[in-house]
């Protein structure tokens, strides 16, 4: 069988940012699971350029990886407290509830 | 590479040091209204010691952390813009902070803090500190849009501007990776010259990519969903510093990421940026006549307009540079103005924000409606106040880039765009007084109105001069060095 080339991560990364874009705008159910499909596209991203960084034997792809994930705990932190505050104000956190305004 | 140079840098250093203590003040200061007065006044301060710092310091073409970060007169320029829009809405917010319920010391930190992002992004000179830049942007932008807990509207507004903001910077993310991964490096000026040497299938992918993320950023269509909603649900004061001062960093990277680091690929980019200017103006146009909320409204227009200054870089030549950097100037100065009268309508002490609340405005208030009528003149482009010639500058560029046809969209849609301005414009002259607004009791907001009123309107006696000086910039936008 053939070995893993930077082609198949690039696939799996590919696939991964598909789904968590494609989730972002089918799910109907929870808003917790966009902030899921958010991290999916984020991960999908830091697959792709540690991939590139092994590939092009360069080390700024993994520094920026790091700089992602860093970055992306701290958008996820501001993105629960709002969140919290959201419910706290609606009592529900269902897609389909985020509503108020329309246009 | 560079050494490790960081005088270049000294301005958002500063400003960067300034947040941090401000976070210790606001920390043990307390939560009164004397507390927040005190952190406004900090905060202002810091502002424009951040401005001197960058006046003088800024000027002179350099570059700092190896690269990574680099300064110009462009980005001076553009920088000053940024500070100047966010020094007005601080000034602005005094009292309507009180009435929003978000008079907490926080609100001036958190501005702050976002203009800090700002100015890095400006000056990025590199795919890493373009996103930490767009983070450090952004992530105080969504807790602003939020800002005021006990409403269901404002917090609404701020979790559909993170969830969407958060997918943008996803896109751009994958752009950048792409990027990255087919030219090898993550500095514009290496991508540049890599670039120059031909684009791959995966780098105009990535293209394609970050400039969706940026679009996203400067709420042009078809990526403008989050606009209205965010809008309309902030505190107004908020709306009116998204309305003016993100918007300016996210165009100036754009320019700068599209003239700069991909300039040599613009055949892959201009396309994109064409029909995004199409598709921006006509919904802009379109979306906002059947409006009834001034914000609401607000947030069409501004997606129109950012299709326009679109327009004037699709042309990817600089005299479309210099035509956006123009509109950008003229469109923050009428923003503003429109914003800070917005914010003084109010009827036994609510706030009002419907445009039918404008009835027979111009009985009550002569000298504000005065203001409003040459403000919405100059967003619709009627001559000769300043609106109309940053579009004549922008329609110029694209027509002499051989776009002639989206020159011609441009125009049809701005006369659809007039229509919703006259409607305002009908509603405070025309109409009769139904139930009369509160007057006036802050002697700020008066004075900024006015003041930006006498811009708009005299702006043509200095358009020619800007415009020079903008020109002799222009060298700076695509000055990347690897």
């Amino acid at each position: 069988m053939g070995t893993i080339t930077l082609f198949h991560y690039l696939a799996v990364a590919a696939v991964l940012f598909t789904l968590g874009a494609v989730g972002i705008f089918l799910n109907r159910k929870n808003v917790i699971t966009i902030l899921m499909c958010i991290e999916l596209m984020l991960l999908a991203v830091n697959i792709n350029l540690v991939a590139f960084s092994t590939h092009l034997g360069d080390l700024s792809g993994q520094i920026f990886a790091m700089f992602i994930l860093t970055v992306a705990a701290a958008e996820a932190a501001i993105g629960l407290a709002i969140l919290v505050v959201y419910f706290r104000n609606r009592g529900s956190i269902a897609v389909e509830d985020i509503n108020v305004m329309k246009g | 590479m560079g050494g490790f140079e960081f005088f270049p840098a000294i301005a958002e250093i500063f400003l960067a040091i300034v947040s941090i203590i401000l976070v210790l003040v606001a920390a043990f200061g307390g939560e009164d209204a004397k507390a927040s007065a005190l952190m406004r006044k900090l905060a202002v301060a810091s502002l424009v010691v951040t401005g001197l710092l960058v006046v003088s310091y800024g000027n002179t073409p350099s570059f700092a952390f190896g690269n990574l970060f680099m300064t110009s007169p462009f980005m001076v320029y553009m920088k000053l813009l940024v500070l100047f829009g966010a020094t007005i809405i601080l000034l602005m917010s005094r009292g309507h902070v009180a009435r929003d319920n978000i008079n907490r010391p926080e609100f001036p930190l958190l501005i702050l803090l976002s203009v800090l992002g700002m100015m890095v992004l400006i000056s990025s000179n590199d795919l890493m500190v373009l996103y930490m830049g767009i983070e450090l942007q952004s992530l105080p932008l969504y807790v602003i849009a939020a800002m005021r807990r006990d409403s269901v509207r404002s917090s609404e507004a701020g979790l559909k501007y993170f969830l969407l903001g958060a997918l943008s910077s996803g896109l751009l993310l994958y752009g950048a990776s792409l990027i990255y991964g087919f030219t090898g490096s993550t500095n514009y000026g290496e991508i540049a010259s890599s670039l120059s040497q031909g684009v791959s299938n995966g780098a105009v992918i990535g293209i394609v990519f970050l400039i969706s993320g940026m679009a996203f950023k400067i709420s042009a269509a078809p990526f403008h969903m989050w606009t209205p909603d965010v809008y309309e649900g902030s505190p107004t004061i908020v709306t009116a510093f998204f309305a003016v001062v993100p918007k300016l960093a996210a165009m100036t990277l754009f320019l700068r990421v599209s003239y700069g680091m991909l300039g040599s690929a613009s055949d892959s980019w201009q396309q994109v940026v064409v029909a995004i200017a199409m598709a921006s103006m006509i919904i802009g146009a379109l979306g906002a006549i059947m409006q009834t909320d001034l914000k609401r409204l607000m947030a069409y227009s501004s997606i129109a307009h950012m299709g326009y200054a679109l327009v004037g870089m699709a042309s990817a030549q600089a005299e479309g540079i210099s035509a956006v950097m123009v509109y950008m100037a003229i469109y923050i100065v009428s923003s503003i103005g429109i914003f800070a009268l917005i914010l003084t309508l109010s009827r036994e002490g609510t706030a009002v924000t419907k445009i039918n609340d404008l009835a027979g405005y111009s009985r009550t208030h002569p000298l504000y409606a005065a203001c409003m009528l040459i403000f919405l003149f100059s967003m619709a482009g009627i001559p000769p106040l300043g609106g109309f010639f940053g579009k004549w500058f922008v329609f110029s560029a694209a027509v002499n880039a051989g776009l002639v046809p989206l020159a011609v969209f441009g125009v049809l849609s701005s006369v659809i765009g007039a229509f919703y301005y006259i409607r305002i414009i009908k509603v405070m002259y025309v109409d009769d007084v139904s139930d009369a607004l509160d007057q006036p009791d802050r002697r700020t907001n008066g004075l900024i109105i006015l003041s930006m009123a006498v811009i708009t309107a005299l702006m043509v006696f200095v358009l020619s001069s800007l415009r020079e000086g903008i020109m002799g910039t222009l060298p700076y936008i695509a000055f990347i060095a690897g």
